[in-house]
């Protein structure tokens, strides 16, 4: 595709045109139901335009955007794995049940929450989960109002007010301990990217109300030291909080309850196939072991005699994080999912995963500088640092030009001129090859002729935009 | 069983080869032994798709969808035209991530800047983001907004506000330092004595039109009263109705936030939806969440890009504006399809639709014997309706006939919603059911 400009809907607007009907009114109309002042003049100024151009309009748009069902997308940390059709079929056969409709006719969502609800507790080894968080930073922030809730029933919030979180986290750590009201240390990471012991002990305190990670860490290494890790919080009298972005390399092989996390969210986006949409939406599980299981969000389904109910009788639950019980539709195809693979399908896929990345790894680790040296899990970090004069972004912008998504660059932070690739497990050996051909490829151009990559990419509609200009003198509707 | 994965058993041999390996656990060889999981997982085995297909046509087949419904209270029931799942469903946009590679990610950056305009027009305010998770998080994220912009810790919240929206600012004020003043309603309304009364000192004020029993509020004397004592309004909107009412840009409100639901998204017991938000110019800057922006290349073509990145969580960590990274895209897109293929007369004619249908019902069904509408306010789709009869056996009733009826509040008061999707054989069969229960 050529460079081009996409006119907007408004653009196209066209008066007294339009796209959408509804059925002619039936009932006797009235004039002046509601008084004059209450309404305004003219309805708000949406784009006027048929049914054919509205089409044609989102469809030339979807042909300027990149998905999975493109092409290769290994986003680090994002876990772009194949979104199966047979999932979206599915969840809209749910889409007309009410939220408030009576338990007598919900009893097939109520049983799908209970059952999704109880395979999660297996696949992470957690007593409870709850399926009210949208995404994973919701999650995140569910699982510290737990812990914040733990410690103010027994007296000790006034004291607890700090949550760890080590220097390669995920952003939205820190911003979730904020939310939920701690205040947040950084705990600085080893030479392997993993916690540093000593730094944790030295953190460690009275005053510690938690720790958060996520294992595999975002180097893409798993923390060997976990059990330590998790007994020198507990021993402050903390707990552990396992980021489940990550989750994808461990199903079925570890879990995370057995490693000594006490609290747990899911990216049932990531993880369990379900379709990022663009940005969203997403689903956050949250799953936590039993002595915070109280204060989950309410209400809670439930099994009883003649049926499965929604309990609302949770004195000490944290309340509600969401309005009614989550995204029940993308909980709808993570659970398709789960039955489509089972236990040893998701082993299999954390396998795959895991081999696809460290074949990567393994191929590109003479072209580019690879954060560590020994084996990856689902993902492992590069950089460029070894070729002067090369930028993560450049490479970036080169790889679009090559059809490919680029990998998650500038994270994590502790490393300079960071990719994160993330092939997933859903991906063949010749795609994995002609990714690493263009890797490759492009340090080449670049060595040849520096600078040679600051005008990529030349096959999309935009080159490369001006961000400066856009956050100088925003211009955010149109 | 399932399996995702393409690389054949060759393949995956040829592969770890490729490293000198021989078997995968050299590559799991970093998993300490102790937190090895030793059996396999407790989970059916996996099943082709023909079986899963099975599997939940079981669940969802113990829903029931199929009856004439009078329920809305959060999650309303509107006509969804084909073409908006149909473009949903676009592998370009469905199995996208986050536009955070601009140049591969035009069209979604357009759309989502489509949608923040819409929004914009929709609500009459000069600005949006591109969504938080639902309308109750909306307005959670809004009291932050209010905390950070006027430095102070008291918010007043009208008991008018739907149940889930207060629920979620009870679960997030304690932890953002907040202290929230319930303002009580007088004949339905939020109390505007009351708003007075309490705001010295508050942040701000959120306030519902129509109101969780289904009236218009008066927007603009709540801004008033708020604004006097320099705190922001943010008017929580239901967005179907802005086809005919004031728009809460106009009536004083500094930040409009509600659930897009109404906007073409299919019920789906009670998510994914979409919160929007919107505000005034000069709190641009404090919006929490994506922001698409629209800039140009070094050509000078129109391009769009993700901007503001200095308020969000990956570059200002527990200093950013809130903490949200994935939101609501798709939903956000399907809102926007919806808004312009009906177009500012086809969301009057809905709207329209609305306001007549559920003002037929509420005129006949008050007319029965023992039944009141418990309010004297204008309301838009959704009405109260008290009489000496419990809900519970009304609702019975109602189920008996297959009608779903409104929601029980308590024991003798019925919410009622009816859209466009309710016609007039329902609703009349509505009334005569409850004029058998009356008898
Ligand atoms: C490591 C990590 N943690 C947390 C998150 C936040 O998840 P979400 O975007 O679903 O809120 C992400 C998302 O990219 C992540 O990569």
């Amino acid at each position: 595709m050529s460079r081009s400009v996409w006119p907007t809907c408004f653009e196209k607007s066209h008066p007294d045109r339009r796209g959408a009907d509804i059925p002619a009114l039936d009932v006797p109309v009235k004039e002046n139901l509601l008084p004059a002042e209450l309404l305004d003049d003219a309805p708000p100024a949406l784009p006027e335009m048929s049914e054919r151009e509205v089409m044609r309009h989102y469809t030339g748009l979807s042909r300027r955007n990149h998905g999975v069902d493109n092409g290769f997308y290994p986003l680090g940390s994002c876990t772009m794995k194949y979104n199966p059709r047979m999932n979206e079929v599915v969840s809209a056969w749910f889409g007309g049940l009410h939220p408030l409709a009576d338990a007598r006719d919900a009893q097939g969502a109520l049983r799908l929450t209970y059952d999704l609800e109880r395979a999660l507790c297996e696949i992470t080894g957690m007593d409870a989960v709850s399926l009210q968080p949208a995404a994973g930073a919701h999650g995140e922030l569910t699982g510290l109002m737990l812990i914040r809730a733990y410690h103010a029933r027994r007296g000790e919030l006034a004291k607890r007010t700090k949550i760890l979180v080590p220097d390669s986290a995920h952003g939205t750590n820190p911003a979730s301990a904020a939310m939920a009201g701690f205040e947040v240390v950084e705990v600085p990471s080893g030479a392997d990217g993993g916690v540093d012991l000593d730094a944790l002990r030295a953190a460690c305190g009275e005053d510690t109300a938690g720790l958060m990670l996520t294992n595999p860490n975002t180097l893409g290494l798993f923390e060997t030291n976990i059990l330590t890790i998790a007994d020198i919080v507990h021993n402050a009298g903390g707990f552990v909080y396992y980021d489940g972005a990550n989750l994808n390399a461990v199903m079925g092989i570890a879990r995370p309850g057995d490693m000594g996390f006490d609290v747990v969210h899911l990216n049932l986006h990531k993880t369990f196939a379900t379709p990022h949409g663009g940005g969203g939406p997403g689903s956050g599980p949250v799953g936590c072991k039993a002595r915070l299981a109280e204060f989950l969000p309410a209400p809670v389904v439930v099994k009883r005699e003649g049926g499965y109910a929604l309990d609302a009788d949770r004195p000490f639950s944290i309340g509600k994080v969401k309005s009614f019980y989550g995204n029940f539709g993308v909980c709808v195809r993570a659970y398709a999912y789960i039955l489509s693979l089972g236990g040893e399908g998701l082993k299999e896929a954390s396998e795959a995963a895991v081999l696809n990345a460290n074949y990567i790894m393994h191929k590109l680790r003479g072209a580019y500088k690879v954060a560590a040296d020994r084996p990856c899990m689902h993902e492992f970090v590069l950089s460029t640092e070894n070729i002067p004069g090369l930028t993560a972004n450049d490479v970036a912008k080169g790889l679009i030009d090559r059809g490919i998504h680029p990998p998650t660059i500038y994270f994590p932070l502790i490393v300079r001129e960071a990719m994160m690739v993330e092939p997933t497990e859903t991906e063949p050996p010749e795609v994995l090859d002609a990714f690493c051909d263009a890797m490759v490829e492009l340090k080449a151009l670049h060595e040849a002729n520096p600078g040679a990559l600051g005008e990529f990419p030349l096959t999309t509609p935009v080159g490369r935009p001006d961000q400066t200009l856009a956050a100088r003198k925003p211009k955010v509707v149109g | 069983m399932r399996s995702y994965v393409p690389a054949t058993r060759e393949e995956r041999a040829r592969m770890l080869a490729s490293m000198g390996l021989t078997s995968m656990e050299e590559l799991l060889r970093d998993i300490p032994e102790g937190v090895r999981l030793r059996h396999p997982l407790d989970l059916p085995g996996g099943l082709s798709e023909k079986e899963v297909l099975a599997a939940l046509k079981g669940y969802a087949d113990e829903n029931v969808t199929d009856r004439p419904i009078f329920r809305g209270a959060g999650a309303y029931r509107h006509f969804i035209p084909a073409i908006i799942p149909a473009l949903a469903s676009l592998g370009e946009f469905l199995t996208a991530y986050t536009p955070y590679q601009f140049e591969m990610s035009q069209g979604m950056l357009q759309a989502i800047f489509e949608y923040q305009s819409l929004i914009a027009r929709l609500t009459g305010m000069d600005a949006s983001n591109a969504s938080v998770y639902d309308g109750a998080t909306a307005a959670a994220e809004a009291m932050l907004m209010c905390r950070d912009s006027t430095r102070r810790q008291k918010l007043l919240v009208s008991r008018g506000l739907l149940p889930d929206v207060l629920a979620v600012l009870r679960t997030y004020a304690p932890c953002a330092g907040m202290e929230l003043v319930e303002v009580p309603l007088a004949e339905g309304l939020t109390d505007l004595a009351a708003v007075k009364a309490n705001a010295e000192g508050a942040a701000g004020l959120i306030a519902a039109s129509p109101n969780c029993y289904g009236l218009i509020e008066d927007i603009a004397s709540l801004s008033d009263a708020v604004h006097a004592c320099r705190g922001l309004m943010v008017a929580y909107a239901e967005p179907i109705s802005l086809g005919l009412l004031k728009k809460p840009g106009g009536l004083g409100a500094d930040i409009a936030v509600g659930d897009g639901q109404p906007l073409g998204i299919p019920l789906s017991w009670g998510g994914p939806y979409v919160g929007f938000m919107a505000t005034k110019q000069r709190l641009l800057r404090s919006l929490p969440g994506r922001v698409v922006g629209e800039t140009a290349d070094a050509d000078g073509n129109r391009a769009y890009v993700l901007t503001l990145q200095a308020r969000e969580q990956h570059i200002r960590r527990e200093k950013a504006t809130s903490n949200i990274c994935s939101n609501q895209s798709l939903c956000a897109v399907m809102a926007g399809i919806y808004m312009t293929a009906m177009g500012p007369r086809g969301l009057r004619e809905v709207a329209e639709s609305c306001l007549q249908k559920a003002h037929y019902a509420a005129e006949r069904i008050a007319a029965l014997p023992g039944m009141k509408l418990s309010y004297g306010a204008p309301f838009f789709m959704e009405f109260v309706v008290e009489s000496d009869i419990s809900s519970g056996t009304i609702d019975e009733a109602l189920r008996g006939k297959g009608i779903v009826g409104g929601l029980s509040l308590d024991d003798r008061r019925v919410l009622y919603c009816v859209t466009e999707m309710n016609t007039r054989q329902e609703i009349d069969a509505l009334v005569d059911a409850l004029k058998e229960v009356c008898a």
